[in-house]
């Protein structure tokens, strides 16, 4: 893996006085600008807040939107709310799936392709809907999504 | 310009209502559903064909974005002010022609009525029953615009209250407009407020929920990117009423817009004076900041979510001691949902008793619903409490689509309940539902068809709520593990008899023993689902039938000829190529190449196809 900018990390730390409370923001914006959370900048962080380590992971563990190992480069997002799993939300993700062939929540050997799931986007009118890099793609089908990548 | 005391804000708020108004004007929706569907391009679009006729810095003739104007189905929408003409299906191409014939010349483009059946005008079907309050921004002004919010009388209640209000009588009157929360418990407003005020504490806390973590509701995100600044003075009285100093607005992580909207919105409230410190000369001060989420249902709940605001794990508490005691960092905390918050400012300006006036008895107020699912007309939904959830279905939303059947109406999102068609006459408030076997919630209404399997709907409240448990308490941890196995076995058709008795009893240990509101109130999907849908589980279990056709397998199709247009859609859809026949004769559907995928009873609009069992089975 190649090495972590650590300047981009002082950076980003220095947006936030170095408060406790401050942490999930941090981690967020670091997963932001690196699409995960290097080992490193994890360090940083605990070191700038002054908490342990141990916190700082657990933290990383706990919420969905922070990862320890890379996400793909174009993110494929399938909305399994309600109103679009009623409307055929599996099939796409089947569909995705066999395509790109990761599961749910994995990203491709390339690193090209990250495969994930959300509970609604508020577009519940044009169910089932997916987005591709934050682009929402409305009354999709099966076939309709695989040409989505 | 920062202003110094409530005249000031008196006097701006009425040369800005006096101002010059647009002669007409172009609402582009900028809810989240047409956003999704192009209404970005659509506002750039018109602006562009303002320009071209030479209208790019007209006040007269204005196109916008505004907040969500309802009817999501028929996205993206435009709005016309004053015709009231709704525009719907608009898309980029069709500026040109908006701008010539309806911006300049106030003439109906008919084609792109929101919906041809309907007379054009805001007096249609959807429109008529609904009561906007919460939602009486929306159409009307721009969300990002504080000229707009303070033209449209936001900041009285602020500048009543610090013009002669105290903190007291602010709290009494919140207390006694009977306001329930918003975000799912119906908890009285007023009683967290008077609780709160008394207790003491080296500082104090406003909180606003915008969490949302319900799927297929979208009410929250829509109030936050809608107006913003209506949460921003809820929280502000909020505030002065308990004697708080610091707030937060905690925003789920999927709403980037929402947490942008709400961070610009706090920024032009600080720097006129109305947020920040000496609010409009009155000495009292308010920090507001916003927190985003990381992608954790659980964190909607009161406890986890303060934990989430301390930058630790959001695993919630048992309450032994109320937030508004011991909430963020050990200090008394008021805590409530964003739309509670909304409602705030008119019940401070206008009294407790204009605020009864509305909804029902113990059920004061508006409700938004955000309606989704099997039904006509989806959208943003703004109710009278208390109105039955009939006028909402059938005369807001239309009822079920064409060719289907409703059967269920689920409320309350993962913990909520499914209602049988027969419930359609229970009024919409807090202690109906919760009588029901349902949940209010935050207002997310599901309407599910004769295509609905409600084996299928229990099985994915389950999964859901399987993945978002925090794994604190092992009820909830491994009780719904248990749950989810039988529930995926019965939809696979590997059920076995037992299999709903083993359920019931699995479920009665959960909600009796979870740590927290998200485990007790787990099983409610499933047992809501047994109690008025029993026989579907009885199928599933017995006979390896699913009569929705959802449940792949475990059905075959039927096509009734005499229901049959022969209008070809099944075929088209089939991807065994098992549906046979052509030109108007009536399909049919050949067994032997029948994959029991259940497209064709999807795409069938006229209710020709049905599931019947598969030979050989039960
Ligand atoms: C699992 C769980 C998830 C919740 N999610 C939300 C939510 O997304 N938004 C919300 O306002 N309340 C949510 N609540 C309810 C909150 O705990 C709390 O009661 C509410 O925000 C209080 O505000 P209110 O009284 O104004 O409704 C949730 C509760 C539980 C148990
Ligand atoms: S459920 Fe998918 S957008 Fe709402």
């Amino acid at each position: 893996m190649a090495s972590v900018d650590l300047n981009l990390v002082d950076e980003i730390l220095r947006t936030r006085p170095p408060e406790p409370r401050h942490l999930l923001a941090l981690l967020q914006e670091i997963q932001a600008r690196f699409r995960y959370l290097p080992k490193e900048a994890m360090l940083a962080v605990a070191g700038y807040l002054d908490v342990p380590l141990a916190r700082v992971f657990s933290v990383a563990g706990f919420y969905k939107a922070l990862s320890l190992t890379p996400k793909g480069e174009r993110l494929v997002t399938v909305c399994q709310g309600t109103a679009c799993h009623l409307r055929g939300a599996s099939g796409l993700v089947g569909a995705l799936e066999k395509r790109l062939g990761i599961g749910l929540g994995q990203t491709s050997a390339d690193g090209r392709y990250g495969l994930e799931s959300v509970n609604c986007l508020g577009a519940c009118a044009l169910a089932p809907v997916a987005t591709v890099d934050g682009t929402v793609h409305g009354h999709l089908s099966p076939s309709k999504a695989l040409e989505l990548v | 310009m920062r202003l110094s005391d409530p005249i000031e804000l008196e006097a701006l708020r009425a040369v800005l209502a006096q101002g010059p108004a647009p002669v007409r004007r172009l609402w582009v929706c900028g809810g989240p559903g047409c956003l999704a569907a192009g209404a970005g391009r659509v506002q750039e679009a018109l602006q562009a064909a303002a320009g071209e006729m030479g209208l790019a810095a007209s006040v007269e003739y204005r196109t916008d974005l505004t907040g969500c104007l309802g009817l999501c189905e028929r996205g993206p929408l435009v709005g016309v002010e004053p015709e009231g003409f709704l525009y719907g299906r608009v898309g980029p191409g069709d500026a040109m022609e908006l701008v010539a014939e309806t911006l300049l010349a106030g003439r109906l483009v008919g084609r792109l009525a929101a919906d041809p059946d309907l007379p054009a005008g805001s007096d249609q079907p959807f429109y008529r029953p609904q009561t906007r309050l919460v939602m009486r921004r929306f159409g009307r002004v721009r969300p990002d615009s504080l000229e707009d919010y303070l033209a449209s009388g936001g900041y009285a209640a602020l500048g009543l209250a610090l013009a002669g209000l105290s903190p007291g009588e602010v709290s009494r009157r919140v207390e006694e407009s009977g306001l329930r929360g918003r975000g799912g418990g119906g908890f009285p407003a007023g009683r967290k407020w008077a609780s709160c005020r008394e207790a003491k504490g080296p500082a104090k806390y406003v909180v606003a929920n915008g969490d949302e973590g319900d799927p297929g509701a979208f009410m929250n995100r829509s109030l936050m990117e809608g107006d913003p600044f209506s949460i921003i003075e809820g929280l502000t009285l909020g505030a002065y009423a308990i004697g708080a100093g610091k707030g937060f607005i905690y925003v789920r992580h999927e709403y980037p817009l929402s947490v942008e909207r709400l961070g610009l919105a706090i920024g032009e409230a600080v720097s006129r004076g109305l947020l920040g410190p000496d609010i409009l000369g009155s000495g009292f001060s308010l920090d507001l900041e916003t927190v985003e989420g990381g992608g954790a249902f659980v964190c909607g709940e009161s406890t986890s979510l303060m934990a989430s605001i301390e930058g630790r794990e959001g695993q919630p508490r048992v309450k032994y001691v109320r937030s508004t005691e011991k909430g963020l960092w050990d200090c008394p905390t008021l805590l409530q949902n964003v739309e509670t918050w909304a409602n705030v400012p008119p019940i401070v300006e206008r009294g407790p008793d204009w605020f009864r006036s509305l909804g029902s008895d113990r059920n004061p107020g508006t409700k938004v619903f955000s309606l989704v699912g099997q039904v006509r007309r989806s959208g943003l939904v703004e109710m009278p409490l208390g109105s039955p959830i009939r006028a909402i279905v059938k005369d807001v939303g239309g009822g079920a689509r064409p060719g289907r059947r409703l059967k269920a109406v689920q409320t309350g999102g993962p913990s909520g309940g499914c209602l049988p068609d027969g419930a359609l006459d229970l009024p919409l408030d807090f202690d109906s539902l919760t009588a029901a076997g349902a949940i209010m919630g935050s207002g997310g209404l599901i309407v599910m068809d004769d295509l609905s399997c409600m084996v299928d709907v229990a099985r994915y409240f389950t999964g859901f709520l399987m993945g978002e448990s925090c794994g604190k308490c092992a009820p909830c941890r491994e009780g719904l593990v248990l749950i989810h196995r039988i529930l995926d076995g019965l939809c696979r058709g590997h059920g076995r008899r037992g299999d709903a008795a083993e359920l019931s009893r699995l479920a009665d240990m959960l909600s009796r023993t979870a740590l927290c509101g998200l485990g007790q109130s787990a099983a409610n999907p499933l047992l809501s689902t047994l109690r008025h849908f029993g026989e579907e589980y009885r199928e599933h279990e017995e006979e390896g039938f699913c009569r929705s056709g959802r449940c792949q397998g475990l059905f075959q199709p039927l096509i009734d000829p005499e229901a049959c247009t022969g209008c070809g859609a099944s075929q088209k859809v089939c991807p065994a190529g098992a549906v046979r026949g052509a030109g108007k004769k009536p399909r049919e559907v050949d067994a032997a190449g029948c994959v029991s995928c259940g497209a064709c009873l999807q795409a069938c609009r006229f209710g020709a196809a049905k599931a019947v069992p598969r030979p050989g089975r039960g």
